[in-house]
């Protein structure tokens, strides 16, 4: 009997020890009373970058710092601040990474300029192979 | 036309496949560094969380000894295998400050009671605030404060036994 359970029991997964006992804080999974505040608040959350799994946003993860950011994120718009203010807060701890909307800097600029120099590019041979056509 | 621009679409595609493949053979490095490093400690006041240990506030980092302000859980293993170098760290005379993380009274004293109490101080971090507040993304993480209470250094991850020589020498020059 206790040989047949034995592989049973291998199928409950043991529990990854990476996550604290606490419950998530109170704003983590909690709107704003106020949906336009709400509204700003989610706007800014979706683009932050959750620093534990790092393709998501805070708004789409489960990870408990995430919830601690959605917090973090809840309050300080619940008290007035602004939504750029609360990146900027964010951006000066943890760089330009934290933010999905990478402000212009010479690191960026190709990723700016580059659509902009290949519709130039497109322009140009464009108005090259009609030239051609006319004659 | 000029016969030499002909090449110049040939040119932009191996200027790609290089990049592209500098991207690729490139380790990746996920470690998110705090962009707090070289500026001072910002303000926080945490409660204390383990009954006889005072909290831990910014104001305690005030012109004094370079020390260590060490981001832990007690629900974190990396923690329990880091412990013995904070004991060897506290031996050689350095003060350790910590906070902890997202825990609770009774698991962190039996964390101290298992791996040992390098601690002088032990501030209580509920929602991660101050943890965020100086661009740790995780525990465990130690940030080296120099004696003005500027942060000097970030080490990701558990500190190493050999690490430890190397934190004492950086410690000793931010006097």
């Amino acid at each position: 009997m206790k040989r047949a359970l034995l592989p049973l029991l291998l199928l409950v997964a043991g529990p990854a020890l990476a996550d604290s006992n606490l419950p998530p804080a109170a704003l983590a999974n909690t709107q704003l009373k106020d949906p336009a505040l709400e509204a700003k608040a989610r706007d800014l959350m979706y683009t932050l970058r959750c620093l534990v799994c790092q393709g998501q946003s805070i708004a789409d993860s489960d990870a408990e710092m995430a919830g601690d950011m959605r917090a973090l994120v809840r309050e300080r718009i619940a008290r007035g601040e602004s939504p750029e203010s609360v990146r900027r807060w964010l951006v000066a701890r943890y760089g330009d990474y934290v933010t999905y909307d990478p402000p212009f800097s010479w690191i960026t600029a190709p990723l700016w300029m580059a659509p902009l120099l290949m519709l130039g590019i497109g322009a140009w041979l464009a108005r090259g192979s009609f030239k051609r056509k006319k004659k | 036309m000029k016969r030499w621009l002909l090449w110049l679409p040939f040119l932009g595609f191996v200027l790609l496949f290089g990049i592209v493949t500098f991207g690729l053979k490139a380790p990746t490095d996920r470690t998110v560094k705090s962009a707090m490093v070289g500026k001072p400690l910002p303000d926080f006041t945490l409660p204390a969380i383990v009954p006889g240990k005072p909290g831990l506030s910014s104001a305690d980092f005030a012109p004094g000894k370079p020390r260590l302000l060490n981001v832990f859980a007690s629900w974190c293993l990396p923690c329990i295998a880091e412990a013995p170098q904070l004991m060897a760290l506290k031996q050689a005379g350095v003060e350790i400050d910590a906070v902890a993380v997202r825990d609770t009274p009774w698991a962190l004293r039996d964390f101290l009671a298992r791996n040992g109490d390098p601690y002088a101080r032990i501030g209580d971090d509920k929602q991660s605030s101050v943890q965020l507040s100086i661009g740790s993304s995780g525990v465990p993480e130690t940030f080296l404060i120099d004696a003005q209470g500027r942060i000097i250094e970030q080490h990701i991850g558990d500190i190493r036994a050999d690490d430890v020589p190397d934190i004492l020498a950086k410690l000793r020059a931010a006097r």
